[in-house]
């Protein structure tokens, strides 16, 4: 805009033309926002009114019950949504450290042959179907992780001592860790993809200065790399998170879904994505389809949460 | 900008309607209407798309059928965006009468329980009834517990913990098993009986394949899935207790068996459930699944096009349904089923279509 007020005037004739096309291509990107915008304010609408029902009913204990019961028609969001947001933590918390250490090492230390290949490789992970990862976790992952983590954690614990409680379990290999686990590998691609980004933005004089002073590569990483794309780091680990709240078929395949608060690392649990994705085509009840679209809401509302703590921090920094 | 939006819109919806009224016309016009829409139940799909394949070359009357679940294949018939519905669950006559529908089922199956114990083959395992629902409640939580060992003296159990596998999406075979445990246990009203219920303990599978998935890589588990399912992968199964006494092993014998006993008389509107059927030889766990259409038809002609299609498979349908492990209605009660054909009219109030004397 102000290079075009600031420009030379032009010839008349095209100077009208250009104009109206000015106005018209506006008009497109209002359009296209707006309407984004008033999807997304539809979508809100809806699940409110389709969800009216068991929030009504229900109230607050919506959302502090666990007690999920189509048979008597009591639903509880609580289990779900602990199932979720416990699920989903742990999935960033095992995935965070590689897909950092696979960003460093494509950025800073990969010998140039390897680099592509190993790039493909973590973009390819982020185009496999959901449901892939759901099937190989139940006929693959699932016996493995029995065998050789869980069943051994079980049997090393002691009678009686915390231990205990947090592996106990169903020796299966289903359970909320490996749900956490699955989600993990899913969600690496997509912030290791956007960290190596990040990396590549950093202008190759700084990080040589940081050399020329005699820092080690270590030091260089830690103290010039990652401070550098910090603002920008925060925002791909919250796009990571934002995926596993509301990831669904793999969970569905691999978490146990029983309904309730999980009560060990090994339990079975739900989330509120995989609850939706069980029941939603069978559900026949008014109160049993409103709940359900009820839960649909209370996702929305975590991820949006997640979302706006993920923009204030990177204000914050951007301000620092 | 936004007038040419608008009149873009316009135009498209006008052009979804005149192609809707089109196909619909040519339908009045020449009796086969070349295209059906049903939606609803995923356990008969497979049987369908067989029947439908058949038809094609036969009559071309082709099928659009969506296995999307018997509870949407209920919501979508009610609000009529499809010829007609299909349902796992009967829907009680009163829930007929106020939607203006009618139901009569088409095929039989069941459920089966199955374990995953070491040495054990299907059908050794005998279970009762109460003693099904007491280890699904979680009240029975070992194999070498005192109630399995006296129905079982002579196979080996060992001491393993129980593993409870059940569906974790709501399904009809999830309906049917907790209908069975209900009639067959008291103790069982705790949880009660729907598409999806509160289990009290265990773990859930998603679909056949997840509940068939956990069992297989469990050691002691033991879940409930499809007859045909259970056949095909030739899962272990139990032998239950029936009504007359008796311990059968599921089989298409004993699924026969139970749908011969059955009393269609005392069913208003075909609503029955086959559990625990009269016969030495019948298997507990069984049920039809049903289709679900509107009593009174606006378009005769579709209505008629899905009602010869199945009385066409019934009548020719039976090797198909045999071969891919569902269980064929008796004969007596096709007949009824087309009997009751009489009640859906079109807008003339005549029945859209008389089945021919068979």
């Amino acid at each position: 805009m102000t290079l075009a007020a600031d420009a030379p005037a032009p010839a008349p004739p095209r100077s009208a033309r250009g104009a109206a096309l000015d106005r018209a291509f506006e008009a497109l990107c209002f359009g296209a926002a707006t309407f984004l915008l008033a999807a997304l304010g539809g979508l809100v609408v809806s699940l409110v009114i389709g969800g009216w029902p068991a929030l009504s009913t229900f109230g607050v204990r919506f959302f502090v019950s666990a007690e999920w019961n189509p048979v008597t028609e009591v639903y509880g969001s609580a289990g779900a949504m602990v199932g979720t947001l416990v699920t989903s933590a742990l999935a960033l918390a095992l995935a965070l450290p590689l897909a950092l250490g696979v960003a460093i090492f494509l950025v800073e230390l990969c010998p140039t042959p390897l680099r592509r290949p190993i790039g493909t490789a973590v973009e390819l992970l982020a185009g496999i179907p959901s449901i892939v990862y759901g099937m190989w976790g139940l006929f693959v992952f699932a016996p493995w992780f029995a065998k050789h983590v869980q069943i051994p954690l079980m049997t090393a614990a002691a009678p009686g001592s915390l231990w205990e409680k947090v592996t106990a379990g169903v020796p299966n290999g289903a359970g909320i860790f490996s749900a956490s686990v699955i989600l993990a590998i899913m969600i690496l691609p997509f912030i290791a993809a956007t960290l190596r980004e990040l990396l590549l933005t950093i202008p190759p004089q700084v990080r040589e200065s940081a050399y020329g002073l005699g820092s080690t590569t270590f030091e260089v990483i830690r103290k010039v790399s990652l401070p550098y794309v910090r603002t920008g780091a925060i925002g791909a680990i919250m796009l990571g998170l934002g995926r596993a709240l509301g990831e669904t078929m793999a969970v569905t395949f691999i978490i146990g879904n029983a309904h309730g608060f999980p009560s060990s690392l090994f339990a079975s649990g739900s989330t509120i994505a995989s609850t939706i994705a069980n029941e939603f085509a069978e559900a026949t009840g008014e109160l049993h389809t409103a709940s359900l679209i009820a839960l649909g809401l209370v996702l929305f509302v975590i991820t949006f949460v997640v979302l706006a703590l993920a923009r204030l921090l990177i204000g914050r920094q951007a301000h620092a | 900008m936004i007038r040419r939006l608008m009149v873009g819109v316009v135009a498209c919806l006008a052009l979804a309607a005149c192609s809707k009224s089109d196909t619909a016309g040519e339908g009045a016009k020449s009796a086969p209407a070349a295209q059906i829409s049903g939606a609803g139940a995923t356990f008969p799909a497979p049987l369908y798309a067989k029947w439908a394949e058949a038809q094609k070359a036969e009559t071309g009357v082709a099928l659009n059928y969506q296995a999307i679940g018997s509870g949407g294949g209920i919501k979508q018939i009610k609000a009529k965006t499809v010829a007609f519905g299909a349902s796992d669950k009967p829907l009680k006559p009163e829930e007929l009468d106020e939607a203006g529908l009618v139901q009569f089922p088409t095929v039989m199956g069941g459920v089966v329980p199955v374990v995953n114990l070491e040495g054990v083959a299907t059908g050794q395992i005998k279970m009762t009834g109460t003693l099904l629902a007491d280890i699904f409640l979680g009240k029975v939580t070992k194999w070498s517990d005192p109630a399995i060992k006296a129905l079982n003296p002579d196979v080996k159990l060992p001491n393993l913990p129980i593993t409870v596998v059940h569906r974790s999406d709501g399904s009809g075979t999830s309906s049917l098993f907790t209908s069975y445990l209900a009639a067959a246990a008291p103790q069982w009203s705790s949880v009660g009986a729907s598409d999806s219920v509160a289990w009290p303990t265990g773990q859930g599978g998603k679909g056949n394949d997840g509940v068939a998935g956990y069992v297989k890589q469990t050691p002691g588990s033991i879940g409930y899935v499809e007859y045909a399912y259970a056949k095909q992968n030739a899962m272990s199964a139990v032998s239950l207790k029936n009504a007359s006494g008796a311990f059968v092993a599921p089989t298409a014998e004993t699924f026969a068996a139970a749908a011969a006993g059955a009393d269609w008389d005392k069913a208003p509107g075909f609503y029955l459930l086959l559990l625990n059927q009269p016969g030495d030889n019948a298997w507990p766990i069984t049920g039809a699944t049903f289709i679900l259409m509107h009593k009174q038809q606006a378009d005769a002609a579709t209505a008629k096009t899905v009602l010869g299609f199945f009385d066409h498979a019934y009548a020719t349908g039976d090797p198909a349904a045999i071969e891919l492990d569902y269980v064929p209605l008796p004969a007596s009660l096709k007949d009824r089923v087309r009997a009751s054909w009489s009640a859906i009219v079109g807008p003339d109030g005549k029945p859209v279509y008389t089945p021919a004397a068979q």
